[in-house]
């Protein structure tokens, strides 16, 4: 079989399976260790003329069958899993409906949006630290393989491998339950989920060190996993802000950067290259999360996004409203960043001395914070410039220039550096 | 699934001995216990006396040695446990939330080691 045609039915295919399997076998290593060889058993015996007419319902069966095997093998498994899974039923409501159409065997399709639900709040159940969260999502959720996780974040496979295997080990050895939290428990819960899914988002979006500004993949899982746990929570209004917020943002992925791979600032970007699709999705979604009336920290942010997406340049970009929602935004987050961010939005609204002035009052309350961070120094470069006190400006950009490792972002300081 | 609850907490913290925040408190243990035990989960559980009642025990070399005070000095001493039986993680911290000292120590929730048993 095609090996695009394979890759396609994992993607689609392999976040159902395992997440159908945790329910039924309730261990998510086997339930992974399962879906993998019916996938690998596909990859070998599918061809053009013999691929099921429902690859879906072909992958979860053999699934169901290996796991079986596995359970049937394994004393301690099946002494742990008792009776409480009935996967010879299962099976057997499996027969002979591989070729046809949906049978009583197939999860109901709002089970399976359960299943997937379930599996993302397992994976980022608070007793597992953040990267744990992170690494198994991608991994059990998403489909990633240890390989591209590893990739993604910069480490060794080795290293990545140690970190999912000690994660499963935890979540089989305290009974992590890969369930969705009770109504009280939700929202709280909620917060580790959506935290998982923006860190996801931005590993993607941009990269601390290294030539590649954006890893694509990434940004793709983070944004399914962002709508899927918006459109199953439909009166959560963070999830829905968080939704908004990826779509917004990532619908200026392809104008982000130029045919060289450098960074291009929002003011530069060819808004022609904005995806129309994106900011429309974005838009609908943040238009929900404003009629639930509970705004957070994400809403606010996707509000920002909304205001620049709107804009047809940045002159025409309305700076005053952004800079009313960066105040509301740092009542959520009091933090240096989101302080920086202000200033900058006060500069474009009301000139660069009233920037400054907020990013002198800024630099007086958290010096310690700022030296290291290279966007302060970047952006009060930029102000310096505009005010035409070039070598105050030159000596901001050396500093953001010393403590910057993309190579993108250097290149665009240095070529700022020599206009002064 | 059986958790070991184990109760840490500085010594000096919570409410001072013989004082009536104590005597309050000493309800509140005696309650929890009884929800635990109401609720079917509690296997077991004691308080333990104070890290400078401790001695510590290891054998080196074939010989015994043993020493006076805790196996390590922190600030947060372990004072107690409770072995509780429930579905999963979830109840287990849902029930160390409610112990009396968790809003002053840490609940520290560790799942038992299931041996395999003889067939």
């Amino acid at each position: 079989m095609q090996q695009s045609v394979v890759a396609q039915v994992f993607a689609d295919e392999w976040p159902k399976i395992v997440a159908t399997l945790v329910r039924e076998v309730r261990d998510i290593d086997l339930a992974e260790d399962a879906a993998q060889q019916a996938f690998t058993e596909a990859a070998a015996s599918w061809g053009p003329t013999n691929t099921p007419s429902r690859p879906g319902a072909w992958l979860l069966t053999t699934a169901r069958r290996r796991a079986v095997d596995v359970i049937r093998r394994n004393a301690t498994l099946r002494a742990k899993l008792g009776d409480a899974v009935d996967l010879d039923s299962a099976i057997d409501g499996d027969a002979n409906r591989i070729g046809g159409e949906s049978e009583p065997g197939d999860p109901e399709p709002n089970q399976l949006l359960d299943d997937q639900l379930a599996l993302i709040f397992g994976c980022c159940h608070p007793a597992l630290n953040r990267e744990a969260q992170i690494a198994i999502t991608l991994r059990s959720v998403c489909g990633l393989s240890t390989r591209q996780i590893a990739a993604a974040f910069l480490i060794s496979e080795a290293t990545m491998a140690k970190r999912l295997v000690r994660a499963k080990d935890k979540i089989r050895a305290a009974a992590i339950p890969f369930t969705v939290p009770p109504r009280d428990r939700l929202t709280e819960r909620l917060d580790a989920v959506l935290a998982v899914i923006y860190l996801i988002y931005t590993a993607g979006h941009s990269a601390n060190d290294g030539a590649v500004l954006i890893r694509g993949n990434l940004c793709d899982e983070a944004r399914w996993l962002a709508s899927l746990v918006a459109d199953l929570l439909p009166d959560q209004s963070e999830a829905w802000g968080l939704s908004a917020l990826i779509n917004l943002t990532d619908a200026r992925r392809e104008a982000r950067t130029d045919e060289a791979g450098q960074l291009v600032l929002l003011a530069d970007q060819d808004r022609s290259k904005w995806d129309g699709t994106l900011i429309e999705a974005g838009r609908y979604r943040l238009n929900h999360a404003d009629g639930l009336d509970q705004p957070g920290p994400y809403q606010i942010q996707a509000a920002i996004a909304s205001t620049h997406a709107i804009a047809s340049s940045e002159e025409t970009t309305q700076w005053e409203t952004i800079v009313a929602m960066y105040d509301h935004l740092a009542i959520w987050e009091p933090t240096p960043v989101v302080a920086l961010n202000r200033a900058a939005a006060i500069s474009k609204a009301y000139g660069p001395a009233a920037g400054l002035e907020a990013l002198d009052k800024l630099a007086f309350e958290s010096a310690d914070e700022l030296d290291d961070y290279r966007y302060y120094h970047a952006a009060r470069a930029d102000m310096l410039f505009r005010l035409s006190r070039r070598s105050e400006a030159a000596d901001s950009y050396r500093r953001a220039l010393d403590l910057t490792t993309n190579e993108s972002e250097r290149r665009f300081l240095s070529k700022r550096l020599a206009e002064c | 699934m059986r958790y070991a609850l184990l109760l840490y907490s500085d010594p000096v913290a919570g409410p001072e001995q013989g004082s009536p925040e104590q005597a309050a408190e000493m309800q509140q243990w005696f309650a929890y216990t009884e929800a635990l035990q109401g609720a079917g989960a509690l296997l077991g559980g004691e308080p333990l006396h104070g890290t400078d009642t401790a001695t510590t025990v290891k054998v080196r070399d074939g010989g015994t040695v043993t020493t006076d005070g805790p196996f390590a000095e922190t600030k947060e001493t372990l004072g107690g446990f409770y072995l509780i039986d429930v579905e999963t993680i979830d109840d287990a911290i849902e029930w160390a939330a409610k112990i009396p000292l968790a809003p002053y120590g840490s609940v520290e929730v560790r799942p038992i080691m299931e041996l395999p048993t003889e067939a």
